[in-house]
């Protein structure tokens, strides 16, 4: 018979180096006394052994093992060995086998501590101390004390670290306690209960008293279910929760909460009219193209990049409403539309065609510049559809206002916001119906800077031309 | 936090806790780092439990209960007489805050009644969030329930901040709609389920950030002569064409400041219960509404006993169902037998042939499974299910259950 004593608490460490050196040797289940004291000690030379190789098994079992060292029974370790000797010796799939007895009580064992850290993350809660010195270690400070059933103060600091990891707080258990400076975790002895965490000194805490309001203020009187929720919160951590303090009086008070309502004579109506209402709703509508960009510009960008938002420009009542993709870099800068080389070569294609720029209405589709910033480059990137979307409303409603006779979209971009479904430009060039407006649809000046031959260029910068003045014929 | 603002909370949750959900699961991974503030993890937490056995997970609060409108069921409707409060901006996001340092919430579900116009009030919940997000960095659980009458833009800017938005239908019929929320219109409240879930849809293949947990909705029921299937059956076109994540069926609560319009009897919680049940059974059982109205009587759910057992007794012919050999589909079919415990037997039983004593350990509800069931060692006698008395020998004595 070997005895081995491992430390109190999860020793997670001891058991897997007792687990190496029992496998190694051999050593079966049956011939192993386990106990808890400490420190963690191999009483039996026999199985001392420099054979601390890694025994390999199933994916499933390390994080059983893991759990279930964290539980307060006694006998844990022993059916852990027993676990491990059988998946060593044959059954290789026990787990799945979920009927087998020893499975079926580690189960149980590693869902009660599941469910134990489960309902410390749930249950704990910090209260605010009063600031020791100005900076950050001496800010605001969080401590908590909670009484868990099982050992898992370890367990359950990766959840508050990275909860809170911004706050320096303490979290004290009678198994064990924790303390996060904002850079590192410490772990500490068992504790006791600070008397300022007592329930009836809440008050130090205005948050936590606000808490009070807020718990005793969200319960229905009228759904009184005590069983429901003790099988959800039970007794045992109500001293742990100060608000649970309000719930005998909750409860008490119910039926006649209840009684009052439903005796209560139904309200007659005050007024009902409804005119108020639907006014209401009617003014909130912008009411011109200027409240329109000034929501515009108010908004957070539906893209990524973008400094600020390039809005539309020309007359309202222009014939024609020209949409691109989206600002570019220098629009981006400038705040104005086609103010940047696609712009320019735009410009000289209306004058070619016989078209006054400021005659018309300028505006894009997504009304922020989309980049990823490669160095000091910043790289245009097109708008998804989602994105195009996004802005699809604003598109509308500003043409509302402008009110053209013809609406040009440049590009697929424009021409997907204008329709509501994927156009091929190159395909379907030339007039189109929009939602509601007559359209047309063109090519993106960027679509002629970045064709590659002379010849190519010139010759699509011809139908360009030809396109706009087509569209000018038809408004 | 001094007592005006305490006083405030206490207005302000009061009249928000009849909005059922309180659901704070489904958001993607994200964590606040040493700069912001909190984490998401997916599954959700109940930080408390009131002593109506429901979850308390998120801040639960209106932004204020003053309202333009003037729905029948709302105790915040335009002509009830509550005492009426109003947050600012700042006052939320400092109660959030607050809250979530000291871990009662996973974070806020915001909702508000309406004032000055629908905009102007979804406006201010869309700053609420934005500050959280933007200025402090928070990256716990942001819920808002928005406001179908205001305008898109909105909309498509609320969704960047929160995990996730909810429309209430409240009401399953355009008729009833009419008659107990004059201002409201059902066309106006699907065109922006529509919108959002075209949204979610499309910011989920582009891998962007938008309403990442999905849109809810909430119906209640009992306030109108809407019968079980038709709300069900209200239910499975939400699922099915707006792509909602979860429907939340509120049975209609007496307020106080009852209006003169609505029925005077509540109708039984139960009636809630089995709603939830029986969407359960629509989402992950297979069931149809078709099937699960059948169980019961007239269009309404079998109060006494789960819709699940209600349609087994009513389709007695297909069972016992054989666990050793019986495929998932009809495993789920056995009341009883969760789909957990449906997996369960699919995987132990490649190793073994099931006896009772297996099944014992795989599944907690055996006991009303049995009848419906054969193991390796077990055949119920006598044709148990053709018993007359079954549904009698199954219904416990009627235990409160507890709700989400
Ligand atoms: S709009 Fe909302 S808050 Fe206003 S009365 Fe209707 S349900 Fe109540």
């Amino acid at each position: 018979m070997h005895t081995i004593t491992l430390q109190e608490g999860a020793d997670l460490d001891g058991f897997r180096r007792a687990v190496r050196r029992l496998t190694a040797a051999r050593t079966a289940p049956e011939e192993v006394l386990w106990s808890v004291g400490a420190p963690s000690l191999f009483g039996d030379d026999a199985l001392a052994s420099d054979a601390d190789a890694p025994v390999f098994l199933p994916q499933a079992v390390g994080p059983l093992i893991e759990t279930v060292v964290c539980h307060g029974d006694p006998e844990r370790y022993a059916l852990l060995h027993r676990l491990v000797w059988r998946v060593l010796n044959g059954e290789r799939a026990l787990l799945d086998q979920h009927a087998d007895p020893l499975v079926h009580r580690l189960e149980r064992l590693d869902k009660a501590v599941r469910r134990d850290i489960h309902k410390m993350h749930a249950f704990l809660r910090f209260r605010a101390l009063p600031p020791t010195a100005p900076g950050p270690e001496g800010g605001e400070r969080y401590v908590a004390w909670f009484e868990p059933d099982h050992h898992i103060v370890e367990a359950v600091a990766p959840f508050f670290v990275e909860r809170f990891e911004s706050m320096v707080w303490t979290i004290l258990t009678p198994k064990g306690s924790l303390h996060w400076d904002r850079r590192r975790l410490m772990t500490g002895p068992p504790a006791e209960r600070p008397d300022a965490l007592a329930h009836d000194r809440v008050a130090d805490d205005r948050f936590a008293e606000g808490w009070l309001r807020y718990y005793e203020s969200t319960f229905n009187p009228a759904r009184v279910n005590p069983t429901a929720m003790r099988a959800e919160m039970p007794r045992k951590y109500w001293a742990n929760m100060p608000e649970t303090a309000a719930i005998p009086a909750m409860v008490r008070s119910a039926p006649a909460r209840v009684q009052a309502m439903l005796e209560a004579e139904a309200a007659i109506p005050r007024r009902r009219m409804p005119e108020k209402a639907v006014a209401a709703m009617a003014r909130q509508a912008p009411e011109s193209l200027a409240d329109l960009n000034r929501l515009i510009q108010r908004s957070e960008p539906l893209v990524p990049g973008a400094t600020q938002a390039v809005l539309g420009e020309g007359p309202e009542g222009a014939a024609i409403a020209i949409v691109g993709e989206q600002p570019g870099d220098q629009e981006d800068r400038d705040g104005r539309p086609f103010v940047g080389p696609a712009g320019q070569l735009l410009t000289a294609a209306l004058e070619e065609a016989g078209i006054d720029r400021e005659s018309l209405y300028l505006t894009n589709a997504v009304k922020h510049f989309k980049f990823v910033q490669r160095g000091k480059r910043r790289i245009h990137q097109s708008p998804t559809a989602g994105e195009v979307k996004h802005y699809r409303w604003w598109l509308m409603t500003e043409l509302g206002f402008v009110r053209p006779r013809l609406v040009v979209a440049l590009g697929a971009t424009a021409a997907l916001a204008l329709s509501g479904r994927p156009v091929s430009v190159l395909r379907e060039r030339g007039p189109m119906a929009f939602d509601g407006w007559n359209g047309f649809v063109t090519v993106h000046p960027s679509y002629l800077l970045r064709l590659p031959g002379d010849e190519d260029r010139r010759r699509a910068q011809a139908e360009f031309v030809a396109d706009l003045r087509r569209a000018a014929a038809l408004a | 936090m001094d007592d005006a603002l305490i006083e405030k909370l206490g207005i302000l949750a009061d009249a928000a806790k009849y909005d059922a959900s309180c659901a704070s699961s489904g958001a993607k991974p994200r964590r606040g780092g040493t700069e912001g503030l909190g984490s998401t993890t997916g599954a959700g937490i109940c930080h408390a439990y009131t002593p109506d056995g429901r979850c308390v997970s998120l801040l639960k609060i209106l932004l204020t209960n003053h309202c333009l409108f003037d729905c029948v069921y709302c105790i915040n409707r335009r002509s009830s007489n509550v005492r009426r409060a109003r947050f600012t901006v700042a006052e939320v996001v400092d109660l959030t805050l607050g809250f979530y340092k000291r871990n009662c919430i996973e974070g806020l579900f915001l909702s508000s009644g309406i004032i000055r116009s629908p905009d102007h009030t979804m406006e201010q919940m869309m700053l609420v969030a934005r500050t959280l997000r933007r200025d402090h960095g928070f990256a716990g659980y942001i819920h808002l329930k928005t406001i179908p009458e205001a305008s898109p833009w909105l909309i498509e800017q609320a969704g960047l901040w929160a995990d996730r938005l909810s429309i209430n239908l409240e009401l399953p019929t355009d008729h009833s709609l009419k008659a107990f929320a004059p201002e409201k219109n059902g066309g106006t409240i699907k065109a922006v389920m529509g919108q959002v879930n075209e949204r979610i849809v499309e910011a989920k293949e582009e891998r962007r950030r938008f309403s990442p947990a999905g849109q809810s909705t909430q119906l209640i029921v009992g306030a109108d002569d809407a019968t079980d299937r038709l709300v069900l059956e209200t239910s499975g076109t939400l699922y099915q064409r707006y792509g909602l994540r979860r429907v939340y069926y509120s049975a209609f609560s007496p307020i106080p400041e009852a209006s003169s319009v609505l029925p005077v009897k509540p109708p039984p919680l139960q009636r809630e219960n089995r709603l939830y049940q029986a969407d359960w059974l629509l989402r992950y059982y297979g069931f149809t509404v078709e099937e699960i109205a059948s169980g019961g009587e007239g269009g309404m759910l079998d109060l006494g006993i789960d819709p699940k057992l209600a349609w087994a007794l009513k389709n007695r012919e297909r069972f016992p169902v054989d666990v050793n050999r019986a495929d998932r589909e009809m495993l789920l079919r056995v009341p009883g037998l969760g789909a957990r415990a449906v997996d369960k037997i699919l995987s132990a039983r490649r190793h073994t042939r099931l006896r009772m004593e297996d099944l014992g350990r795989l599944s907690s509800g055996l006991r009303r499974a049995r009848p419906f069931l054969i193991a390796a060692d077990y055949h119920p006698v006598g044709g148990l299910t053709d018993r007359l008395d079954l549904r009698q020998r199954l219904v416990t004595p009627s235990r409160q259950l507890s709700l989400f």
